[in-house]
């Protein structure tokens, strides 16, 4: 065997804590039958834990710190999804303000980052430089904000704010809002007095002093989660992390050479951006195992209720009548319809109704099963060991430098890949085997942000 | 009169004015523990939107774990926050503390901190010319703050306590009926609803109001002049000219909001007949809003400096003493020097108070409501549909 010319990379992990998407199971199994459990995992009944008791946000958190992982991922929620003008009851509902979880998880967890979604939309830079700052200090330097904007009238109804933000402008507010925090940052005193901040642009006004000290780490680490041409412009430029969907290894070299080419342009190293897809995965003891298992998680992820109601995200119209274990309807899509509120709409569905169509033709699938055949199927199917080594191949063959991994289970999904598949990682020698830093920039291997000399 | 059964509920706070906010969680972490060593209510945490230090919220969220029985009440500043957010960051606290949450309404009201927002227009805050964040007055500020409080309130009550009910059969993970709009329309804001959060332990976490606040600095930064706050039980002096001038403004604004929304009322007194005084308005002012009999706990907030243990054992005759004397529910503690004067406290004062039957020896119950004799109230949307069945 030649030796490779470049040194392995290192794959960075992080842990998302299970969503409100119908991909986290939250049924109890049927008696008789206790599919759910996960190879390496606890006992049946513990699978199915609470979306909102501490002590699950805690589970989740000291399993990744065990496997040594980056980060811990919270996603953000500011309105309940609606469907027909009813609030959506079939997947798992509600969940914590992320930076108050957060700040708790710093205290039974030492090294692990801590990362937190939150609207530039519904704050103000002032406040969100404080409360990252904040977490920063109380967390030892573990801090992460992923930072997004929310264009639509839907969750603004819950906001003074109100939800007008033109398209156009989302990134335009981002920018302006994240070079504020950051001004605000380097201007927190470190022994010395504070600087005065006179930020004044188009979205904002601020004028006056950080009252905060200067964080461990300067600035916690920005991650970017939006997968637009001006998304992946606004992560070149401002980003250490991207958190994307590209799950597959084509697309997500595409995605990976395209973001990395933008860095040049901003004076920025390719190892300053760290691309991380949302993964998902199931273990078996064989191939069969996990393929057998993958499917019965599918089944349990999409219910007939859900079935349908996926179809009508997709059809616009009222579908309930129909039979989600018979065909597919023969009416076309409702290019108008809006049924589904706070949820991402479907750019053309005409296209996708009849691809759905024709592969349930073709296939002679129901509805239930077509909607599982063609959504969320899970990233990694296999053996501990072939997980690994797609993984590891997927990192070295340049489509991620790392992954955020979404388990389906709340709140021990995660256990099985931490005890089966982190060893055979560090085995291969792309996965620590002890935290050398304390921070989240040293775990990610980001350089400290330089700070502006005083003027003054 | 208090109920003579309970014994008087017992506050500390774990900052002071003049001494500089720390940024280390192990400082606030030591802080509380020894509170609940001497098995007190809560712990407050004082906070302005422009800070100086840590968010108090989050400082409290981060040393809930380190601790087990002590309620946690950070102040949260309304005037140029998000109604939503203060109710789902409160709510978490709740549910990270496991029903220990409290919070402290406060609002902004200075040129300074508006100065720090950057929405180009915000309530009482229009932009005229060079100067564009003219203060609010406190009233206004107040006024909108009660709204919040309103607001926050139904938020909590919007999931039912079994909203959540896991039914496979129909593969709904809530019942939908449990859960509710809010349609809250304030003057300034309104809020759809329902929360993003399930409703928190203690179903509404413990509403503080602090009736006579802070004295403002002339910028809006915290009132200069510490190092000569009373000894406890020397009689007060006059209060600086900013402090009469703040009272005159805010004073009445503050004890509206905390007749109608407060669970717990701290009074800044220095002496019992004020503290009485204060008790008496207070409760009047509840039972015009309909809260008779109930209307909030009214704790006396004292300025303590305990310099010697000789000190220690005189605080324990005088909260004794003004208790005996039905000015106060309880007591709210602003220590001049945290780290000593709490020490000092728990060591000191605490004993003599348990001997005399006026504070507990141990935790009887898990959450503030429970320590401070507060029912766990029910989801007002809960009572509204038991009522139309």
């Amino acid at each position: 065997m030649s030796p490779d010319p470049r040194p392995r990379k290192q794959i960075h992990l992080a842990a998302h804590f299970p969503g409100v998407n119908n991909t986290t199971v939250w049924a109890d199994p049927p008696t008789g039958r206790p599919t759910t459990t996960p190879a390496g995992g606890t006992s049946p009944g513990s699978s199915l834990g609470s979306q909102i008791d501490f002590a699950s946000f805690v589970h989740l958190a000291r399993t990744a710190e065990r496997g040594l992982f980056d980060f811990f991922f919270l996603a953000e929620g500011l309105r309940l999804r609606e469907h027909k003008g009813r609030i959506h009851d079939l997947d798992v509902l509600g969940r914590p303000e992320s930076l108050t979880v957060l700040n708790a998880l710093a205290a039974v967890t030492e090294r692990l980052g801590l990362a937190g979604t939150v609207s530039a939309t519904f704050n103000e830079p002032y406040e969100l430089a404080r409360r990252f700052a904040s977490l920063d200090h109380l967390s030892g330097g573990r801090a992460a904000w992923n930072i997004v904007t929310t264009s639509d009238a839907f969750t603004g109804e819950n906001f003074r704010r109100g939800g007008y933000l033109d398209h156009a402008d989302r990134y335009t507010r981002a920018a302006e809002f994240l070079a504020t925090a950051r001004a605000l940052w380097d201007s927190g005193p470190a022994g010395g007095p504070p600087r005065r901040v006179d930020h004044s642009g188009r979205h904002f006004v601020v004028r006056g002093e950080f009252g905060v000290a200067r964080s461990p780490q300067g600035h916690p680490v920005v991650i970017q989660a939006g997968d637009s041409a001006e998304g992946r412009e606004f992560a070149a430029s401002a980003a250490d992390v991207i958190f994307t969907r590209h799950s597959g290894p084509e697309a997500g070299r595409a995605f990976y050479a395209d973001v990395k080419r933008r860095l040049p342009a901003y004076g920025r190293r390719p190892e300053d951006l760290k691309i991380m897809p949302g993964v998902t995965f199931v273990l078996g003891d064989t191939l069969a195992e996990a393929q057998e298992r993958a499917v019965e998680i599918r089944r349990q992820q999409v219910s007939p209720q859900t079935a349908l109601l996926t179809l009508e995200q997709v059809w616009g119209v009222d579908l309930s009548s129909y039979d989600p274990d018979g065909p597919l309807p023969d009416i076309d899509p409702d290019p108008h319809g809006e049924l589904a509120q706070g949820r991402v709409r479907i750019a053309d569905p005409q296209a996708v109704a009849d691809r759905w169509r024709a592969l349930s033709r073709a296939k002679g699938l129901s509805i239930r099963e077509t909607v599982i055949e063609t959504t969320g199927r899970q990233s990694f199917v296999g053996t501990p060991d072939s997980v690994a080594r797609e993984m590891d191949h997927f990192v070295q063959s340049d489509a991620a430098d790392g992954f955020i991994l979404v388990p389906h289970l709340t709140p021990d999904g995660l256990d099985p890949f931490v005890e089966r598949v982190v060893p055979l990682l560090q085995e291969r020698g792309v996965h620590r085997t002890e935290y050398t830093g304390t921070t989240l920039r040293s775990h990610l291997g980001l350089p400290d942000p330089a700070r502006p000399a005083r003027k003054d | 009169m208090p109920e003579p059964h309970h014994p008087p509920r017992l506050a500390v706070a774990l900052d002071a004015p003049g001494v500089p906010p720390r940024h280390d969680a192990a400082h606030y972490t030591a802080l509380a523990r020894l509170a609940e060593h001497g098995t007190l209510d809560f712990v407050t945490l004082g906070d302005r939107f422009g800070g100086p230090g840590p968010d108090a919220l989050a400082v409290l969220a981060r040393i809930a774990p380190d601790t087990e029985r002590i309620g946690l009440v950070p102040t949260v500043t309304t005037t140029h926050t998000e109604p939503f957010h203060v109710s789902t960051a409160v709510a978490t606290l709740d549910w990270v503390s496991r029903g220990r949450a409290g919070w402290t309404v406060e609002v902004s009201t200075t040129e300074a901190e508006a100065a720090l927002v950057g929405r180009p227009q915000v309530l009482g805050f229009a932009r005229t010319g060079k100067d564009p964040h003219p203060a609010a007055s406190p009233a206004e500020v107040w006024s909108e703050a009660g709204e919040v409080a309103d607001v926050v309130g139904r938020l909590w009550d919007s999931w039912e306590d079994d909203a959540e009910i896991r039914d496979r059969a129909t593969g709904r993970f809530v019942d939908r009926a449990k859960l509710h709009h809010v349609d809250f329309t304030g003057r300034a804001f309104s809020v759809r609803g329902p929360s993003i959060v399930p409703r928190p332990p203690q179903g509404r976490p413990v509403t503080v109001v602090d009736v006579t606040g802070e004295t403002d600095g002339p910028d809006g930064g915290p009132s200069p002049g510490t190092g000569d706050l009373p000894h406890v039980g020397v009689p007060p002096r006059g209060g600086s000219r900013e402090r009469g001038r703040s009272r005159e403004l805010g004073e009445g604004a503050r004890r509206e909001v905390a007749a109608a929304r407060a669970d717990v009322a701290l009074v800044r007194a220095e002496d019992p007949q004020t503290a009485g005084a204060a008790r008496a308005d207070l409760l009047a002012r509840a039972r015009a809003h309909g809260r008779a009999p109930g209307g909030p706990l009214v704790l006396a907030s004292l300025p303590v400096e305990l310099e010697s243990s000789g000190d220690a054992a005189g605080l324990a005759a005088l909260l004794g003493d003004w208790f005996a004397q039905g000015v106060a529910d309880g007591f709210h503690l602003r220590l001049a020097d945290p780290v000593r004067d709490l020490a000092r406290f728990v060591e000191g004062t605490v004993p003599l108070l348990r001997e005399r039957g006026l504070l507990r020896r141990s935790y009887e119950g898990t959450t503030l409501r429970e320590h401070l004799g507060l029912p766990r109230p029910a989801s007002i949307y809960a009572l509204a549909r038991e009522a139309a069945r």
